[in-house]
């Protein structure tokens, strides 16, 4: 609620202040604009300079090679127009991560913002505990991404893991969950859980800390049941916080990469591969730059217009 | 003063200097993890640094998939190596053709005789040598004899495919899990496929597939070896979670003695005690060595041998002391040491020999006396088609695809290259 306040009143203050920029006299406006072009001079080239270079260069020198059937190797010559897109969408284990990067989006937003809302809903006040719960919960994310997949993997095994205490509890055959392609990726999407809802838990903390408690209390007073103010005053006053999260778990799921490669490696039959692993695996380990160049280029345009259309459609009073 | 310093430190700079513009750096970059086989190699390296005044032969260690990630970006930079790893095959090829190689056809030619042939001819691109083979190896099962003698499975009677499975069942009757494989990293599931092929259709089955020949990849030989490694893997004959188990893994399985055969190349033999649960693991005289079978009516014979073949390639800019130093490399002295010291099964002619470990005696005799021998399938065919292989090997064994399909998969991959 504040906060759309605060960006019009910054806004506010720019329109304020150029017409009284411009309001002395000439030879003033001369030396703002001399200090303007000099500050621009000095800051301007070293980001533009970065970002030319490693952002924006890549990024058009990605859809040129996705135009050529090229190993990486000299430079790129055999040109065959869209035949790498077509490969692509006609290509089973691509179609399949397109589904995980679905499912990754939709484990993150009906399991995983639910549940870290829940638990920062209940750990965000002044009890007793609570600071070590939120230590608890937010270390799987300070884990890096790699070590946590490799822990989860001993974790998962069917002969010594989680899996073989009920096994061998009730004498069953031992199960290979990561072996098996139709759980494998259930698997995947519990770790992703785990790693990640502690991050999002932090962000509702903050923005529960930041809600005004004398809403609240008015509210109780007036007979609010706990529900209700939950649903009519914190939830409300969290809603930036929560498009917030939403966009991070969006883009997260696009980019998810770095847990795939120790926990699965894609496999089972390639089922378990996310946009960013398939890329890896069937465009870079294959030294098929030009294939794996149209899976970015097509990773790119999935992100920019999700990235910008959110932020135009849903966040642009945030 | 100003002037005076930089006279100074200019005349130092140049003293400095001097001395690195007389000698020549020769870098070579490899991949090996094998103790025995690195401290051989720094040995040659100072041996040559010290008999060649103005030279430095410098080796370098890169990990194996940071090396093939990384190499095409290095060669078309300045910092290319001048000597460098190679598994020969379709990466080699690919980078020929990109003009990286040097042709030593010439300067190789007094050193050829003394190496084995299909070693040598691995590493020529047209007719044009590029490199030096330094090293030959042998896919073979590995078995564990305590659990063969256990029961009853005696491996001089499993000669053909249908003894090999009989000998699959009977252990697997014994409660024996009969064969361990690291299906999570796919290519050692391609060792089956390959040895299918090659005991189908013999030496020539692969590169007529690669030639198109007879529907390419589609031919009768692949499929039919789909359908026998499927016939094989429907006796489930692996360890179980056997399409999560990496290679490290499996050879921790077969070091614990928790199965008794492994498809496997040579570094098995080094990597099941690190690798086994007790770190110990099977004492070498407990373990033997099998010749994958024979299929009754196939072109191929038991002879036929499946392997890596590894060499140095030489980059285009290399100096003419790289090519000295690899001449002075493939000495018969040395390939003798490697073989003494059981670091790697070298491919000079004669140095089998001095081999005093038993196991590597009898692949460096099956080497030596070979009928055809075959680069791995995955190398042989490139990075892309070599992967797809992998992947349906797997496939096909776990009944996750057909053979048909798996061929035509095989097929259409070589199709977009």
């Amino acid at each position: 609620m504040t906060e759309p306040g605060a960006v019009s009143a910054v806004a506010g203050d720019h329109r304020v202040r150029s017409p009284a920029a411009g309001a002395p006299a000439a030879d003033g406006r001369r030396r703002m604009t001399l200090n303007g072009w000099a500050t621009v001079a000095v800051f301007l080239p070293p980001a533009l300079l970065v970002f030319t270079v490693f952002v924006f260069l890549p990024v058009v020198e990605a859809g040129w090679y996705g135009f050529f059937n090229w190993d990486g190797y000299g430079r790129p010559e055999k040109v065959i127009g869209l035949k790498n897109y077509e490969w692509l969408f006609s290509n089973p284990a691509f179609q399949r991560a397109l589904v995980n990067n679905g499912l990754i989006i939709a484990v993150s937003l009906l399991v995983q913002l639910p549940l870290a809302l829940g638990v920062a809903v209940l750990i965000a006040g002044r009890m007793r505990g609570a600071v070590v719960f939120r230590l608890i919960f937010f270390l799987p994310y300070v884990l890096a991404d790699v070590a946590a997949g490799l822990i989860w993997r001993f974790m998962l095994d069917g002969s010594y893991g989680i899996p073989s205490l009920f096994t061998d509890m009730l004498g069953l055959q031992p199960f290979y969950l990561l072996a098996s392609k139709d759980w494998a990726f259930s698997a995947v999407l519990i770790v992703t859980v785990w790693k990640y809802f502690g991050f999002h838990m932090m962000l509702y903390i903050a923005g529960l800390q930041g809600i005004d408690k004398e809403v609240l209390e008015a509210a109780k007073m007036d007979g609010a049941s706990p529900w209700q103010r939950f649903r009519h005053i914190t939830l409300p006053l969290l809603g930036p916080m929560i498009r917030l999260s939403i966009f991070f778990s969006v883009i997260g799921a696009l980019k998810f990469f770095d847990m795939i490669v120790p926990l699965t490696g894609g496999g089972p039959f390639n089922t378990t591969h996310t946009m960013v692993s398939f890329l890896y695996y069937f465009g870079l380990t294959r030294m098929r730059i030009g294939f794996g160049s149209a899976v970015g280029v097509v990773l790119f345009v999935i992100c920019v217009t999700f990235a910008f259309g959110y932020q135009r459609l849903v966040m642009r009073d945030d | 003063m100003t002037i005076r310093a930089f006279v100074l430190s200019a005349a130092c700079l140049a003293a400095l200097i001097a001395p690195a513009l007389a000698d020549t750096t020769v870098t070579v970059l490899h991949v090996s993890e094998n103790p025995a086989q690195t401290a051989l190699w720094d040995k040659i390296a100072a041996d040559y640094n010290a008999a060649h005044k103005g030279v430095n032969v410098q080796m370098k260690y890169l990990e194996n998939e940071a090396f093939k990630a990384k190499l095409p970006t290095m060669l078309q930079s300045d910092s290319r190596p001048d000597l460098f790893y190679s598994w020969a095959g379709g990466v080699m090829q690919a980078q020929d053709k990109a003009g990286f190689l040097k042709d030593i056809s010439a300067d190789m030619a007094s050193v050829d005789p003394t190496l084995s042939p299909t070693a040598v001819e691995a590493f020529k691109v047209g007719g044009k040598q590029v490199g030096a083979p330094f090293e030959v190896g042998e896919v073979a099962f590995y078995y564990n004899k305590k659990l063969f003698e256990k029961a009853s499975v005696k491996a001089e009677d499993v000669k053909s495919w249908d003894d090999f499975l009989g000998a699959v069942k009977t252990l697997k009757a014994a409660g024996i899990t009969p064969l361990v494989v690291g299906a999570g990293d796919k290519w050692p599931m391609h060792f089956y496929y390959s040895y299918l092929v090659m005991r189908l259709g013999g030496e020539h089955a692969l590169a007529d597939a690669k030639a198109g020949k007879d529907g390419g990849f589609k031919s009768p030989v692949f499929v039919e070896a789909g359908k026998k490694l499927r016939e094989l893997a429907a006796l489930e004959p692996f360890q179980p979670g056997y399409l999560q188990t990496k290679h490290g893994e499996s050879a921790g399985v077969f070091g614990d003695g928790k199965a008794a055969m492994d498809l496997m190349g040579q570094w098995l033999l080094g990597m099941q005690a690190p690798n086994s649960a007790s770190g110990k693991g099977l004492a070498e005289e407990d373990i033997g060595i099998l010749s994958f079978p024979v299929v009754p009516g196939g072109k191929g014979k038991a002879t036929d041998t499946l392997g890596g073949i590894n060499g140095w390639l030489v980059s285009k800019s290399a100096p003419p002391e790289a090519v000295d130093f690899l001449k002075f490399f493939s000495q018969e002295k040395y390939a003798k040491e490697a073989a003494d010291k059981a670091a790697y099964i070298p491919v000079v002619k004669g140095a089998e020999a001095s081999f005093t470990n038993p196991l590597f005696k009898r692949l460096a005799g099956d080497l030596a006396a070979t009928t055809y021998h075959q680069n791995y399938f995955d190398q042989d065919l490139g990075p892309s088609l070599g992967r797809v292989i992998n992947d349906v090997s797997v496939a096909v064994a776990a009944g996750e695809m057909t053979p048909e399909a798996a061929a035509a998969a095989i097929q259409e991959a070589a199709d977009q290259q």
